[in-house]
Formats: C-alpha cells, sequence, structure tokens
C-alpha cells in the first residue's frame, strides 16, 4: 500500500547515530534537574558564538522586524518565493563564503542556489548528477546521515573510499581506485567522488595534496565532485583551509570540463550555529546543474523572512569579520579542552585543526580489536557513563575503536563533568583489567602452584609449601 | 556516459508550459501604476494580496514574536538551535487548531498526525514518495494546477492519470469519469496508488459538494487505494456553499479507524488563506502512522525554519485574530471576486460559479476563432502580448475544452483589476468589431462578384454595410 522508501528502513535512521540521540532524549543531562543523565556529546552544533549573533540582533532590530530603513517591508517578504532567492541574500551569502577563504576564491551569486539546509542541497545535487544504478565515492568514516540524505529518495548508491589510521585518515590513489572497481564489480557506475571538507568527524581540513589528487582522479575518469564545504567556516587552526575551488584555480583549471563537474555545498548551520534555520546552499560552475537544481529548490526553499534577516547580518561586513575571528578562537580553545581531557584519561585523538568535534581512539579500550566490542563499549559509555558519542561504525570507519566527541554543543562545565566521567571510566576499565590480569595470572599461578605440589607430593611424598 | 541524470537535463520539470512561460513575460514587462502603466497586468498568480493590513497590524502590536522573544524573554538560542523534524510543539497546535476553525470545528486534528514541511509544493511530493513508486500513477481531475506536473511527477518517477471533467456539469467528478481514467491507467500498464484532488479546487474556485467527496470515498474504498486532499485554499471559502472537508464526509460515515480513514491524506498551507508564500509553510496530514512516520523523516529534505515556525505558533494561537482574520479575508475575498464577474461580464464573458479561491474559471469560448486549443493559445498570446493581461490558458490546466482561462483577482489592487478589466472590454470589442468588419468585408466580397456579375448582365444594386 506504501512505497517501499516509505515502508523499508532505507532511511538508514535506525543507524547508532540515531540510536544514541533517542536515547540522550528520554534521559537528557541537566546541570540541575538531571546531574546523572547522559550528556549529548553526538551532536555537531556550534553553540559557542550564539552571544555574538544576539547581540547583532539586538542593534539591528529592523532586520527581525522586516524593516529596511524605518519602512515595512512585509508585504514584499511574506510574496517573495521566487525560487531564485533574495538577490541580497544571495549577494551577502557569495561574499561571506569568499571571507571564510580569505578571499583565495570569489564566489558568483547567479551560480549559487539555495536550499533548506545542505540536508537538501546534497540530496538536490544527487537528484540532479546521478539515477538509480549510479554510485558516489565517499571516504571513510563519513557523516552517518549521508546514507539518508544521499540514498534514500534518489535511489543513488555510496561506495565507500576506505581510509586508515595508518595515514591519518587520508584518501589515497589506491583506495580511490580500489572503490573505484568495487564500485564496477557491484556493476555500478561511478558519477562522482564526494566530499566533506573540512572533513566530518575527522575534523581536518584537505592537505592540498588530497585536494589535487581527487582532481586528477576526478580527471581521468571524468566524474563529478561535490565538495561539502559545511564546516569550512570552522577552521579554527593552521593548516588554513583550502577549497576544492582554490585547488582548481591553482592548477588553472578554470574554464576546462573539470571546472564545470565541481559543485560546492555549504550551509549556516555550522559555524553560525543557526539549523533550526534552514540556509543551505549548492554552487555550480556548470550552468545545467544550476538551472535543474534551482527548480528542485522549489522543493525547499529558504523562508523569506529568514533570507532577510540573514541577508542583513551577513552584509555587516564589520560583523562578519569579527564573528569569523571570535568563533574560531572559541572552537579552539574549546577542542583543546576536550584534547586535554581525554588526555588526562589516557585517550588519544586525532590531531584536528576544525570541526566541532573530534576523531578520538579508543581502540585500546576494546577488549578485542572488533566491532561487536566497540558496540559493547560504545553502550557501556552511553548507558554506564552516560555520554551519547558517536561509535565509528556508524560512521562506516573501516576500523574498530574509533569515536566521534562533539565539543562545542555544551557549556564548559558540562564538558568538563563529561571528561572527569570517561577519566572515571577509562581508569576503572584500566584497574579492572590490570586486576583481572593480575587475579588471572594469581589464578594460573595457583593452579599450577597445586598441581605440581600435588605432582612432587605424588613423587616424592613430601609435603612443602611453595610461595 | 551521461554527465548529468535524465532529471537535470530533460524537461520533466514541465516548466515549459505557458502557464511558466506567461509569468516569464510578465517578469519582462511587469505593469507598474507609474512606472510602466502599459505594462503586463499579473493576473495568472494565486496569491492573495487583500489581507497583509490584518497581518502587519498584528505585528506591530506583537513584536516579540518576530523578536524571538517569549514573554520579554529571548528565546533566540533555542529557535537557532531548534531542527527537530517533529516540528515546533506550539505551532502544530496551533496549526491544528487553525485548521479545525477553518472547517468550523466540524472536524478537529490531531498534532501528532501533522507532518511540516517547506509548502504544500514539499508536502505534494513527499506524498508522492511515500504512497507510490517510480512507474505508478495518482488520477487527478482536470482541470488541475499546473505545477502539479513537476511536484508530482519529476523526481518522483510517478505518473499523472486525468479524470476528465467538462463544463456540461460544471466540471464535478463523475463515477463514468473516475472508471475511465481508471481504465486508462490499466490500458497504460500504470499501478493506480490513488486519487490527489484539490478542494477547494484551482482552477476552478469550486468546492466539491458532499455527492462528489462520497463518490470519491466509495472510489477509494472499491479500489483500495489513497485519497490526498489538498486543501490548499480551505481557508479561501468567502459564500456558500461552504467548505465540506473529505475528514468530515468520513467523520460523518463513521469511517474512523477503519481501512479508508488510514488511506486519506490532507495537504495544507498557509500560501493561500494567509497570503504567506513566502515562508514556505506546508503540511500532510495522515492518520496512517506509517506515512506520518516516514513523512516526517522526509520533512528533513525541507524544513520550516524555526524562526517562521516560532512566529506563526503566536499568530496563530492568538484566537481572537484569527477568528477575525479568517472572516474579514473571506468578505474582502467575496467583494473581489464578484468585483472581477462584474469586470468580465461588461466585456460579454461569464466564468464558472465560484465560491472560493483566488481566481475565476472564465469562459471564452465565444472568443476563439475555432473550437480548438490551437485557437486557445492563438486567443491566449493575444491577450498576453497585445491586451497585455497574464492569465493561464486552460490548456496548461489540462482542461478537455478550448476556451477556457483562470484569471486571478487576489495578487493587485482595485485600480489596477479596474484596468484590466477596462482593457478586456476594449479588447473584446474590438474583436466583436473585427468580426462585424470581418463580415462586412465578406459582404463587400459578394457585392463585388454581384456587380461584375450585373456588369456583365448590365444591373445596378446599391452596396451593403
Amino acid at each position: 500500500m506504501l512505497s517501499y522508501k516509505a515502508s523499508s528502513d532505507s532511511h538508514g535512521q535506525d543507524s547508532s547515530y540515531f540510536l544514541g540521540w533517542q536515547e540522550y532524549e528520554k534521559n537528557p543531562y541537566h546541570q540541575l534537574h538531571n546531574p546523572n543523565g547522559i550528556i549529548q556529546m553526538g551532536l555537531a552544533e556550534n553553540q559557542l558564538s550564539l552571544d555574538l549573533l544576539e547581540s547583532w540582533l539586538e542593534n539591528n532590530p529592523d532586520s527581525v522586524g522586516f524593516k529596511r530603513n524605518g519602512e515595512s517591508v512585509f508585504r514584499e517578504l511574506a510574496l517573495f518565493q521566487d525560487y531564485h532567492g533574495l538577490p541580497a541574500f544571495k549577494n551577502a551569502l557569495a561574499e561571506y563564503m569568499a571571507e571564510i577563504r580569505r578571499n583565495k576564491v570569489k564566489f558568483d551569486p547567479n551560480k549559487l542556489v539555495l536550499t533548506a539546509g545542505s540536508t537538501s542541497a546534497n540530496e538536490t545535487l544527487m537528484f540532479c548528477l546521478a539515477e538509480r544504478g549510479d554510485a558516489f565515492l565517499l571516504p571513510t568514516p563519513y557523516y552517518p546521515g549521508f546514507d539518508r540524505d544521499l540514498k534514500w529518495r534518489t535511489e543513488v548508491e555510496i561506495v565507500p573510499i576506505h581510509c586508515s589510521s595508518s595515514n591519518g585518515f587520508r584518501i589515497t590513489i589506491p583506495a580511490l581506485e580500489k572503490a573505484y572497481q568495487k564500485a564496477i564489480e557491484l556493476d555500478l557506475k561511478v558519477k562522482g567522488i564526494l566530499i566533506v571538507n573540512p572533513s566530518n568527524p575527522l575534523g581536518t581540513s584537505m592537505t592540498r595534496y588530497e585536494l589535487n589528487l581527487l582532481i586528477s582522479f576526478a580527471m581521468a575518469k571524468r566524474v563529478h565532485i561535490v565538495s561539502d564545504e559545511i564546516f569550512s567556516g570552522t577552521v579554527f587552526d593552521c593548516p588554513h583551509f583550502i577549497s576544492l575551488a582554490e585547488a582548481l584555480m591553482d592548477r588553472q583549471l578554470e574554464n576546462t570540463d573539470m571546472w564545470s563537474r565541481i559543485h560546492i555545498v555549504y550551509s549556516l548551520s555550522k559555524d553560525l550555529g543557526l539549523p533550526g534555520f534552514r540556509v543551505g546552499m549548492i554552487y555550480s560552475n556548470n550552468e545545467t546543474v544550476v538551472s535543474a537544481a534551482t527548480k528542485m529548490s522549489s522543493f525547499g526553499l529558504v523562508s523569506s523572512q529568514t533570507q532577510y534577516l540573514l541577508s542583513n547580518m551577513l552584509s555587516d561586513k564589520k560583523f562578519t569579520g569579527k564573528y569569523l575571528k571570535e568563533n574560531q578562537k572559541r572552537l579552539k580553545k574549546r577542542k583543546q579542552m576536550l584534547v586535554s581531557g581525554l588526555h588526562n584519561a589516557g585517550i588519544r585523538c586525532l590531531k584536528s585543526n576544525a570541526g566541532l568535534f573530534c576523531w578520538v581512539d579508543m581502540r585500546h579500550l576494546l577488549s578485542t580489536q572488533t566491532f561487536e566490542s566497540e558496540k559493547e563499549l560504545w553502550k557501556k559509555i552511553l548507558g554506564e557513563v552516560g555520554l551519547n558519542i558517536s561509535p565509528g561504525s556508524s560512521c562506516h570507519c573501516s576500523e574498530p575503536g574509533w569515536f566521534r566527541i562533539c565539543f562545542a554543543n555544551m557549556s564548559e562545565e558540562t564538558l568538563g563533568v563529561a571528561m572527569e566521567r570517561i577519566k572515571d571510566f577509562a581508569e576503572s576499565v584500566t584497574s579492572n583489567r590490570n586486576r583481572n590480569i593480575s587475579t588471572y595470572h594469581q589464578m594460573i599461578c595457583d593452579k599450577r602452584l597445586l598441581f605440581n605440589k600435588w605432582v612432587f607430593k605424588l613423587s616424592t611424598n613430601d609435603s612443602e609449601s611453595d610461595r | 556516459m551521461r554527465l548529468l541524470s535524465r532529471k537535470a537535463t530533460c524537461n520533466a520539470h514541465g516548466q515549459d508550459s505557458s502557464y511558466f512561460l506567461g509569468w516569464q513575460e510578465y517578469e519582462k514587462n511587469p505593469y507598474h501604476e507609474i512606472k510602466n502603466p502599459t505594462g503586463i497586468i499579473q493576473m495568472g498568480l494565486a496569491e492573495n494580496q487583500l489581507s497583509f493590513d490584518l497581518l502587519e497590524s498584528w505585528l506591530a502590536n506583537n513584536p516579540d514574536a518576530a523578536g524571538f522573544k517569549k514573554d520579554g524573554e529571548s528565546i533566540f538560542r533555542e529557535l537557532a538551535l531548534f531542527q527537530d523534524y517533529h516540528g515546533l510543539p506550539d505551532f502544530k497546535n496551533a496549526l491544528v487548531d487553525f485548521m479545525a476553525e477553518i472547517r468550523e470545528n466540524r472536524v478537529t486534528f490531531d498534532q501528532n498526525k501533522i507532518v511540516l514541511t517547506a509548502g504544500a509544493t514539499s508536502a505534494n511530493e513527499t506524498l508522492m514518495f511515500c504512497l507510490a513508486e517510480s512507474g505508478e500513477a495518482f488520477l487527478l481531475p482536470t482541470p488541475y494546477y499546473p505545477g502539479f506536473d513537476r511536484d508530482l511527477k519529476w523526481r518522483t518517477g510517478v505518473e499523472i492519470v486525468p479524470i476528465q471533467c467538462t463544463s456540461s456539469n460544471d466540471f464535478q467528478i463523475t463515477a463514468p469519469a473516475l472508471e475511465e481514467a481508471y481504465l486508462e491507467a490499466q490500458k497504460r500498464n500504470l499501478r493506480v496508488k490513488g486519487v490527489l484532488v484539490t478542494n477547494p479546487s484551482n482552477p476552478l474556485g469550486t468546492t466539491m459538494s458532499r455527492s462528489e467527496l462520497n463518490l470519491l470515498v466509495n472510489f477509494i474504498t472499491a479500489k483500495g487505494i489513497h485519497l490526498i486532499s489538498d486543501e490548499i485554499y480551505s481557508g479561501t471559502v468567502f459564500s456558500s456553499p461552504g467548505f465540506v472537508s473529505i475528514m468530515e464526509v468520513l467523520k460523518d460515515r463513521k469511517c474512523e479507524n477503519t481501512e479508508v480513514w488510514k488511506r486519506v491524506h490532507i495537504v495544507y498551507s498557509l500560501s493561500k488563506d494567509l497570503g504567506l508564500p513566502g515562508f514556505r509553510v506546508g503540511a500532510i496530514y495522515s492518520n496512517d502512522e506509517l506515512v506520518a512516520s516516514a513523512a516526517t523523516k522526509m520533512s528533513s529534505f525541507g524544513l520550516v525554519s524555526s524562526q517562521t515556525q516560532y512566529l506563526l505558533s503566536a499568530l496563530l494561537s492568538d484566537s481572537k485574530f484569527t477568528k477575525n482574520y479568517i472572516s474579514e479575508n473571506q468578505r474582502r475575498l467575496k467583494q473581489r471576486q464578484n468585483f472581477l464577474v462584474k469586470g468580465l461580464k461588461k466585456a460579454g464573458i461569464i466564468c464558472l460559479k465560484s465560491n472560493a479561491g483566488l481566481f475565476c474559471w472564465v469562459n471564452m469560448k465565444h472568443l476563439l476563432g475555432s473550437n480548438t486549443f490551437e485557437a486557445e493559445m492563438e486567443l491566449w498570446k493575444k491577450i498576453v502580448y497585445d491586451v497585455k493581461l497574464n492569465i493561464s490558458p486552460g490548456s496548461s490546466c489540462h482542461c478537455t475544452e478550448p476556451g477556457w482561462f483562470r484569471v486571478c483577482f487576489a495578487n493587485m489592487s482595485e485600480e489596477t483589476l479596474n484596468l484590466a478589466m477596462a482593457r478586456l472590454k476594449s479588447f473584446v470589442d474590438s474583436m466583436t468589431m473585427t468580426s462585424s468588419h470581418q463580415m462586412l468585408k465578406n459582404s463587400r466580397k459578394r457585392s463585388l462578384t454581384k456587380w461584375v456579375f450585373r456588369l456583365s448582365f448590365h444591373d445596378r444594386e446599391p452596396e451593403e454595410r
């Protein structure tokens, strides 16, 4: 009676990523009301700089009051449903994106398509670039939401490019080739590669070398590259962020075929911390893609009320400059707090320079190097320690034991509590293990002793006590 | 290898139709009272611009709602972070109450069964994804909203098979028409998953009668299929008969909690009665848990901005305001529709008798050169380029009979509507004169022949006029 899409679990939301979220919802931590509740560390939100936005709003009441220079623009906005988007907003957005890239890249507002969040942008790009029977290659580990966003209604497949800890999870040529071959084996046509740069869940920005690798590969295979740069404004440390567009320009590939096969996705959900406002976008040099995506954006336009507010905010260059800097400063500090806290617990992370999370190495806490063990550990951390963190398996990581832990979606105090809990937990695991080990050894020694005694007794008829 | 998908490169987005082309012509040369008085008047856009003052005055009296404040306290953080696809509870509550109010509380809605979407455009597409596979079909009565060819079919791969309605009975749905459409689908090897109706109808501007609704319930029960009732214009019913929602009919037939009850889904939006198409607020209402659940997840692809949800939850929770708004808005729509009908009548043009919507379904068959769609296109082009009115030709709405046009009345000032009516009258008058002139020419030709004949026979007769 219903479609396959509605009645199956192809929405991908049965993964632990979403289940942990649900557990948190049932028993959420609150400093006062529920201090033993679960602390949410699985949500990549940026709550560190909302005060800066609030103060801007206070100083600019016209933007929320539907006014421009004291005159009401309510009617105009109420009626504005043009899928080309509010021109003032697209202009401001294009300039803001350039600012994030230190103006190494400029964006043309005519090539920008607004969408209701990057969730909508990514799905729309799939609809434009691929169909059933086609595949996109994605480096692992990747954002669990992609299994729904890229595949569910589009019926496009994802084939993973397996990355490993041996080189900091960087993309390599063999890994790319292997993934491409795998797709062929599965009878899938590879239409492109989708990367998230800076990476979710790794928190690292791609090196120029990696980007060049990808570009060369995409040129050789004549495929697209979609670069989801949603975390581009969260780069808080060196190396600087290099956009895919910048890498292409440095290779003088403008006006080549390849230029029209790269597409950038962006959103204001991460650096500006406004996921509720549903502001995403697609940027493409390919006219046909822009045209088709624009029409498709009818299915997820950005509220004109929101476009207006943000066009004013992002046009305020004094504000955006200050915001970007201050926000990155706070993210850096907070990340360092997490890294130190984990370090105190004897836990290391992948060295990162961006994002709202760290990619944490808990392999040493696994009882066995298996995903079952990872699941066990995750459940313990969720149920006993009271932290919702995301297991690497939900991100399709090829190695067990890695977890994504978010640091920007809670207060400093709460992060402190979380670090305490994890320290206690790690210590208990280690001491249990030591106890277990020494208990085990003791037991073995005792058994051996008894046996020896017995044998000795049997052979010498003497009684002596060892130990 | 194809570089882009078929969806991106074909024209299945349906936007090559005249409905959209007329819009484009208007964009190139838009009428403005002062700056461009000879420009094209937009009468092809079903927008409600009549009651903004009511909304603006509410906003002026309730600055907190737009200012991210609740009881004087800032809730900006909370809203900025709110992306839960279950929607803002306060908003859903206010919305279901508003929907019930529109139906004079003869039906009430459960806020747990409502799914928020970025406009009805998103809602309709999402329902297709939930109820049908690529290659299956939905039956739609003609004439229908041209946008459906894109919204229902483009990315979903679902087909539309028309239920042909005719002017012989004012375009109402009949049992034979339903059966015929069903058979047609089978002939085309398409599995029918349901029927989609817009009630009140776009482009007809009429509410469905109880007997039509009962017919539909019988039909979907017999075939075991779904019914989607797009009730986006439910708040625009301005005269009798009142609006009867499909839910009311099911209730009257004591169908709650039966199989068929779970197969009826309603779509709504604030774009028409509240006149807020820019805010992208739509909703799906379904009694089927699975549908509500799947649609909720799919709404991730088109959530309503939390900023907007909050503003509207405050607006719609103000029952004093909503009561006044609904009745005043309907009064103004009625007045404006009357104005259009009278203006058309002066030009010798009649419309389908209507009681809802933001447009009239206008009969211009008598102005066609021939009873064909080519003639309709000719007439339409004349009206767009010469008369400078963008109206929507019936063919773009898949009407089976040529000569009908949808003309909107609520998206302009009274003065502009006046001007449009004057232009139309001049046009019709000139057409009548032209056809008189044509008749004169024809009779002159006959005279000449006669004269020549007479010359040849030495007779003389006075010329005719």
